[in-house]
């Protein structure tokens, strides 16, 4: 059966082709003057929002240990960034600002990183509640410390005082940029989650001791896991910094940290769409809602708990929109429904979307298979007796897992 | 007595005072951590209600021609009042519905609610409230021990000891560690979960009440925000005592005090100015981070290990 | 017999004075199926969480084909080769049935993180045949037609069935089974048999099998070792186990007068009927004194 009329790469591509129509979209209404300075503000508020909450989402949703010491490294990515490009005025390097930018906000990233990994190992040998508190407890400590360093406050850099505000950082962050710096950090989070590695994250989230006893080295991914939410959230931190220009130690406080962790539970753990729509929602609501911003963490606060009570996987759980599915589900509307439906339920499955949905019929003959599926292969003489239930028998047909599927299915649902 | 000393003295007794608020803050994060396993965040926030309602009744009660005081009665009918809805509108759906993540994750939600309801009906200023206790203070030479410091250890001390005796002997408070033990244990031998659940919130948001009457004592000014980092304080003198333990929260309680106030008075001097006074937050999380990696069951907790 | 598949010798462990099990000693040829038998609370969990790594034992060693394994973390031990099932299943309930295949995998892909985030062709191919490995490594159970299914939705013995399959994925040498027919009906149970005995045959492993229910342990098992309190009491052919007096005591508390297999099958009703947690919470509380 053929179950998409895209293949993964062309859904790849069509996924290309809108985020390139996306950002015609802002460049138009950017350069048409359509966009005040303050629509732009908002806009990039919201990209440096998606970042920070994709990346979140990545410890929260996807590994499943709620950490409240986000914007510790945001804060560790946003000075570093800041501190640097002082640096690099000071010392007289010249380069373009583009690559002042660049450079900054990849070096936030990287010292992020090292942060993450530092508190990770021993963190990551807690669970639940602990880990959460124990985050929470560093993202303080390094407000505290932040607060405490000379050269972090002030103007940075030599002419610092503690305890101040550092001011006087180049605002280098362009919109175009950022935006396309959104768009590399979801992509790269959605490939790490559809491959190997998201598998066994995931497989560590349902059950810790079983993934090991699977052959997962646990302590290694979930350090993986934090470097990586730290890296990107160092690198949220950098471009934050220069779109403000100024940065206060307070940033890193957990109540700030907080408010990803509600844009990320709001947004469905583990779904990225989900993420991106409530971080840019929690973004411009605020903005629409003005006159009432002293309500605003009231209202958040309850919804938050009406959430947690009727809907605790978040309002988009773990599914994931999909532009090519989209696309497969307007053309298979006139083709009856029943085989819409298992076409989507069979898409949804499939672990690498689409590896095995559009391309796996073929694979029992392919050569890669050697030993090990061959010796699988004469199992399945045996498994047609052992199934006992007749579906085992029905081999490798040209459509073996259309109707099958769909059977399957429903039968799941019958014994849960 | 040298000055040095006297000063050193009357550091301990700070750290003690602080301590003893702490660690009647911390009884009831253990109390419902016991009993529940959920931080509940929301516990600093009742101190914070429980100063708000001292605040708004002092002055009534002083014009009754009552102790400043008795105010703490009221108080603690609303910290129980809410205590007790928090749980049951909120905890406990989300304890049937979902996971620790999402209980944890209401928790702070439930803290967050308080926060910045009160700030709605009240503004985000610090309002000061009047004097509660008049005690004499007492002197021992060139010594000045307030009276309210007096008050709040010995208070502290006598809650702890009643609260122990308690769930020792009696008919409820056996029911709650046979809870805190194995819920499903306990149903089968008859024990009523949910109102021992809801009677732990009471006990617990009623001490957060009278920590609110000693913090205000000691410190004369109320805020939305004022429970945030005392509750953040309490919890890690919870899991430095060793979660799930009364005599623990004790125990952790004054050592997070006496640690924050020597700190405060020392650590300039000792690390010769590197480490300054303004780290003390610092160094109270560095502790929690210490404990929970070196022995996460605390000074006088039990393990307990992941069943395979 | 051929070289061994496990040697372990005088292992032990102690958890705050109390030995959870002591000098246990155990060798297993290739292609064996053992089964390790005893009242709950004998330690036989315990002996799979040394074997694992789970818990690091205090006293003695165990090579896996010659590979001293003592010491080694539960991944390591998993990775050289002995794969296990749990008295309670544990599945990643919300990942498909193919991907708590494909997960046991993850050893034998070779791809990295960067392959991972630009789709290269490698990617592809690997990704590709892993799949019709995990789905022809499912046809074995007959779970094939269940691939896209969440774990959690699976029936009971299918779930134990999946978890079976999960642990050879791991590509292991030897594999341990901790109860797998708890809870099952005869059918069920006479079909995880010829599941049994069908991976044995085509994969040639070895099986460990912890199991109480003494009639399918007589009927499959070449040889069975006996724990009581942590030490063997007994090991040998299912016939000489069955008549061993001190097993026949260790079972029913008393002397059996002229106790033979069927005796111990009674006995094992018993048994079966009590908390299938019990043995691990009596570990755990061990654990807890440490």
């Amino acid at each position: 059966m053929k179950k998409s009329i895209l293949s993964t790469k062309q859904s790849y591509l069509v996924c290309a082709l809108g985020v390139l129509a996306l950002f015609l979209l802002v460049m138009a209404v950017c350069e048409t003057g359509l966009a005040s300075p303050y629509i732009k503000g908002i806009m990039m508020t919201a990209c440096i929002a998606v970042i920070m909450t994709t990346s979140l989402n990545l410890t929260i949703g996807v590994l499943g240990q709620l950490t409240l010491g986000c914007c510790g490294f945001q804060a560790i990515g946003a000075y570093t960034a800041a501190l640097l490009s002082k640096l690099i005025v000071a010392q007289g390097i010249a380069m373009s600002d583009m690559s002042r930018f660049l450079i900054t906000i990849v070096a936030g990233g990287a010292m992020a990183c090292i942060f993450g990994v530092i508190v990770g190992v021993p963190a990551l040998r807690l669970h639940g509640d602990y880990l959460a508190i124990i985050t929470l407890g560093f993202g303080e400590i390094i407000r505290v410390i932040i607060q405490n360093l000379k050269f972090a406050g002030g103007i940075g850099l030599s002419k610092g005082q503690q305890g101040q505000a550092l001011i006087g950082i180049d605002r280098l962050a362009n919109l175009y940029v950022v935006f396309w710096i959104t768009v590399l950090t979801v992509a790269f989070l959605f490939m790490f989650g559809r491959s190997r590695y998201g598998r066994a994250v995931k497989a560590i989230r349902d059950d810790e001791i079983a993934a090991s006893a699977s052959g997962l080295n646990t302590t290694y991914l979930k350090v993986l896991v934090f470097a990586i939410s730290a890296f990107f959230a160092g690198v949220a931190g950098g471009i934050f910094a220069q779109y403000i220009g100024s940065l206060n130690p307070a940033m890193a406080g957990w109540l700030n940290s907080i408010n990803y962790v509600i844009m990320v539970v709001f947004g469905g753990m583990g779904s990225i769409t989900g993420s991106i729509v409530s971080a840019i929602g929690l973004t411009i609501l605020p903005e629409l809602l003005r006159a009432f911003s002293d309500y605003r963490m009231l209202v958040y606060s309850v919804a938050l708990v009406l959430v947690m009570i009727f809907r605790p996987q978040g309002i988009f759980g773990s599914w994931e929109f999909s532009l090519s599915k989209f696309i497969n589900h307007l053309f298979y509307r006139g083709n009856g429904p029943k085989r819409g439906r298992a076409a989507v339920a069979v898409e949804g499955t499939a672990s690498t979307d689409g590896v095995a949905s559009t391309e796996d019929n073929a694979t029992p003959d392919t050569a890669a298979g050697a030993d090990d599926v061959s010796r699988l292969q004469d199992g399945v003489i045996a498994s047609a007796g052992i199934a006992g239930t007749g579906e085992g028998s029905a081999g490798v047909g040209p459509d073996p897992n259309a109707p099958r599927d769909g059977g399957a299915m429903q039968e799941g649902d019958d014994r849960r | 007595m040298n000055s040095q000393l006297v000063m050193f003295i009357s550091q301990i007794f700070n750290g003690l005072k602080i301590g003893s608020v702490y660690s009647l803050v911390a009884l009831g994060y253990t109390m419902v951590y016991g009993i529940i396993r959920l931080i509940n965040f929301a516990h600093g926030d009742f101190i914070m209600v429980g100063a708000y309602v001292l605040m708004l009744t002092a002055p009534a009660i002083i014009a009754m021609g009552m102790p400043a005081w008795v105010a703490v009665i009221p108080a603690i009918l609303i910290c129980v009042a809410v205590g007790v809805i928090v749980e049951k509108a909120a905890y406990k759906p989300v304890r049937e519905r979902g996971n620790s993540m999402t209980a944890l994750i209401t928790a702070i939600a439930m803290s967050l609610l308080l926060e910045n309801g009160a700030q709605a009906v009240f503004g985000a200023d610090y309002k000061t409230i009047p004097t509660v206790f008049s005690i004499p203070s007492v002197n021992f030479g060139a010594l000045h021990i307030s009276g309210d410091t007096i008050l709040t250890i010995v208070l502290g001390l006598v809650i702890m000891v009643g609260l122990q005796l308690y769930v020792s002997y009696t008919k409820r408070g056996k029911a709650m560690r046979a809870v805190s033990e194995d819920k499903e244990a306990s149903i089968l031998m008859g024990v009523n979960i949910n109102s021992t659940i809801t009677l732990t919130f009471a006990i617990g948001s009623g001490l957060a009440a009278v920590a609110s009457l000693m913090y205000v004592a000691a410190y004369p000014q109320v805020s939305p925000t004022m429970g945030a980092m005392l509750g953040l304080k309490a919890f890690v003198a919870a899991v430095l005592g060793g979660i799930g333990s009364i005599p623990g929260a004790m125990i952790g309680g004054l050592t997070i005090g006496l640690i924050e106030s020597l700190t405060k008075a020392y650590i300039g001097t000792i690390t010769a100015g590197i480490i300054t006074s303004a780290f003390s937050d610092a160094i109270v999380f560095g502790i929690l981070i210490v404990v929970l990696l070196v022995k996460p069951s605390g000074i006088m907790g039990k393990n307990e290990g992941e069943k395979v | 017999m051929s070289e061994p598949i496990l040697k372990a010798e005088h292992l032990g462990i102690t958890f705050g004075g109390l030995k959870a099990v002591s000098d246990f000693n155990m060798v297993i040829g290739k292609g064996e199926l053992v089964g390790l038998i005893g009242p709950n609370g004998a330690g036989k969990t315990t002996v799979f969480n040394l074997l694992t790594g789970v818990y690091k034992p205090t006293e003695g060693e165990f090579w896996l084909d010659g590979t001293k394994m003592s010491g080694k973390k539960t991944y390591q031990v998993v990775r050289a080769g002995i794969a296990r099932t749990f008295q309670n299943i544990r599945l990643f309930r919300q990942m498909t049935v193919e991907e708590n295949v494909l997960v046991a995998f993850d050893d034998s892909f070779s791809y990295h993180m960067g392959a991972a985030i630009f789709r290269t062709p490698g990617f592809w191919k690997q990704e590709k045949k892993k799949h019709a490995q995990a789905i022809d490594l499912l046809r074995i159970f007959g779970l094939e037609g269940y691939a896209g299914v969440q774990a959690a939705n699976l029936a009971y013995g299918q779930q134990r069935k999946l978890e079976i399959a999960r642990a050879l994925a791991t590509g292991m040498k030897l594999l341990l089974l901790d109860e797998p027919a708890a809870g099952m009906n005869p059918t069920e149970t006479e079909d995880l048999l010829s599941c049994i005995s069908t991976i044995r045959e085509r994969f040639g492993i070895a099986i460990l099998l912890i199991e109480h229910d003494m009639s399918l342990v007589m009927k499959v098992c070449q040889r069975i070792q006996v724990l009581d309190y942590g030490r063997t009491i007994a090991s040998g052919l299912p016939n000489e186990v069955a008549n061993n007096p001190q097993v026949i005591t260790a079972y029913l508390g008393t002397d059996a007068d002229d106790g033979v297999a069927d005796d111990v099958a009674t006995g094992k009703s018993s048994v079966d009927g009590g908390a299938d947690t019990a043995e691990s919470d009596a570990a755990d509380k061990k654990e807890g004194a440490r």
